[in-house]
């Protein structure tokens, strides 16, 4: 836990948290509750949301948070060139329609954004499907195939050959097993989770 | 609905000591301000909301209208402990001009000492926002805390924003929109045209001597049915299907007659009559003609993201999924405009089955949402 957020954000979460420094212009695209934004606002950033289910816009506002209802494949648009310092992506990729399109955008509103997304390679989801032939349920993928917002899982190599085919340099990465971080070596096999810290080549 | 302690309030009217200029080209002198005001205003005057009322609306946001004896019109968000919360913020509401509770109307004598009538002035919202910047200037506020309204007060928010961004730090609007489309128009020239049509009507010009109150004379026959056709914009379809459907009124049968056989005509009828009672139909026909003249981008050389270069004021625009009158994108254009201009901006579409009118009723998320927004 660290003292600028004592809420104990969730690894991914902290970890982005970690590495924005305060004052900084942040764009958090599909922010869910606010919890990252209310830590990045607790740090003296300009951080505000994108988030597409009401619920959760109005939970936002209600905590005093500035976020606005709309959908990463159609709202970013709106959004100006290089009108922040950070986008962030955390665990919303995989649910949107044009992930392709949603990181050119987020890197057109940023020079730099964070991606957090669940590894589709790890090994327990390659035995499941390996074993058992079904789309696997897990902690990090809890929801069956049929109703999953997650129309678009990916895997960490999936991501890095969509970084090198559209020139997207990869500043850092970390990676989660079990909510802590883990190692570099052979994280497609044994992460979970990734954040990458990406920006333009 | 849960009773709370109703907030003491003051009755107030202010004298503009200068004309007001208008839009028109013209200006208006000796203008009145009507407003009531809750709360207390703190040392430095760092904690005022004006809200803005809706074309029907008044300075009687949470006391008792003086004419019909019911509550305020807004006491489900404004008073002791609730959103809006008048042991923390001094809340201010004025009649706006054009209106006919206290503020400069058709109804006010003009110079040669008889009314008005369509001699007044044709006001825009923005010249209601010039009186209501006249009242804070005269109650020495220099920097209100917000601006809150929904319809057409969050027109009046929208053009405050626009023209006097360095007034405010936060900007509330609720169900409402940068400019009167064609549809909006269209219902308000067909509610314009049935007063005008009204032989009592008589130009404008039936404000009889000897009647003190000039609601209690004209084409009320025109302006209830102006008002029916508006209360139909106000209410969703299926909240109209769930309230009435298709049953009929105190009746086993229909008559086969033009009796207000159905529920829906009876509440109708009674929505235009009781309307009468409270409302000038010549202020009817200004405040109309004013939001039908409300083009925000168009006022700042057609792109409404300009509209906001002068301002760092604070937004939050909420919509409702059943409001046709201004419908979701209207506002979804608006926080797309803020974005654009780099405002801090929140917006949300708030799911409630009472169509536009939904910013007066019972939508636990607004008042969490507003609550929120205003701390």
């Amino acid at each position: 836990m660290n003292a600028a957020h004592p809420g104990a954000l969730r690894p991914d979460l902290a970890v982005i948290a970690d590495h924005i420094e305060p004052g900084a212009r942040v764009l958090d695209i599909g922010c869910g509750d606010g919890e990252l934004l209310a830590a990045l606002t607790a740090k003296g950033c300009d951080a505000r949301g994108l988030e597409i289910d009401p619920a959760n816009v109005a939970a936002c506002v209600g905590r005093g948070l500035s976020v606005m209802q709309g959908d990463a494949d159609t709202d970013l648009a709106y959004y100006p060139d290089g009108s922040v310092d950070y986008a962030i992506l955390s665990q919303t990729l995989q649910t949107t329609r044009r992930p392709d399109l949603v990181i050119e955008n987020l890197l057109r509103i940023a020079p730099r954004g964070f991606v957090s997304f669940p590894n589709f390679a790890h090994w327990r989801v390659r035995t499941s499907l390996l074993v058992g032939g079904r789309m696997p349920v897990t902690k990090l993928i809890p929801v069956a195939w049929y109703e999953t917002p997650n129309i678009h899982h990916l895997t960490i190599a999936d991501f890095r050959a969509l970084m090198a085919e559209r020139g997207i340099r990869a500043e850092r990465a970390w990676f989660f097993t079990n909510g802590r971080a883990s190692r570099q070596r052979l994280a497609n096999f044994t992460a979970e989770h990734a954040v990458f810290l990406v920006s333009r080549t | 609905m849960a009773t709370h302690a109703e907030p003491s309030t003051s009755g107030h009217v202010l004298d503009l000591p200068q004309p007001l200029p208008l839009d028109s080209g013209r200006s208006l002198a000796g203008v009145r301000v009507a407003y009531e005001t809750y709360g207390t205003l703190n040392a430095d005057k760092s904690n005022a909301i004006l809200i803005c009322h809706a074309l029907t609306g008044d300075q009687h946001v949470a006391s008792p209208h003086p004419i019909t004896g019911k509550p305020g019109w807004w006491i489900r968000m404004v008073g002791p402990g609730l959103p809006i919360d008048t042991d923390r913020y001094f809340i201010i509401c004025a009649n706006v001009i054009g209106s006919c509770m206290g503020s400069s109307g058709p109804a006010s004598m003009a110079d040669d000492g008889r009314p008005y009538g369509m001699r007044f002035p044709v006001i825009t919202i923005r010249d209601m926002v010039r009186a209501q910047i006249a009242l804070v200037d005269a109650l020495g506020i220099d920097k209100l805390h917000a601006v809150v309204g929904g319809s057409m007060g969050g027109m009046q928010v929208l053009s405050l924003a626009a023209n006097f961004g360095d007034r405010l730090n936060a900007a509330l609007v609720i169900a409402s929109t940068s400019r009167h489309s064609a549809q909006n128009i269209a219902f308000h020239e067909v509610g314009r045209q049935a007063i005008m049509a009204d032989p009592a009507w008589a130009n404008g010009e039936y404000y009889a001597d000897g009647v003190d109150d000039p609601r209690k004379v004209g084409p009320e026959a025109g302006l209830a049915v102006a008002r029916m056709a508006a209360h139909i914009t106000y209410l969703s379809e299926q909240g109209l299907t769930e309230k009435f459907g298709r049953r009929l009124q105190d009746r086993d049968a229909k008559t086969f007659g033009f009796d207000a056989d159905f529920q829906v005509e009876s509440y109708l009828r009674y929505q235009g009559l009781s309307f009468t009672d409270r409302f000038d139909a010549n202020s009817y026909l200004y405040i109309t003609r004013a939001m039908d003249y409300f083009d925000l981008a168009e006022e700042h050389g057609g792109k409404l993201a300009d509209a906001f270069a002068g301002t760092k004021a604070r937004f939050c625009l909420v919509s409702f999924d059943t409001d046709w009158l201004y419908p979701t994108s209207e506002s979804r254009t608006i926080a797309h405009a803020l974005n654009a201009a780099g405002l801090p901006v929140s917006f949300v579409e708030l799911s409630a089955p009472y169509g536009h009118d939904s910013f007066l009723l019972d939508v636990p998320e607004l008042d969490r949402v507003v609550e929120g927004f205003l701390r």
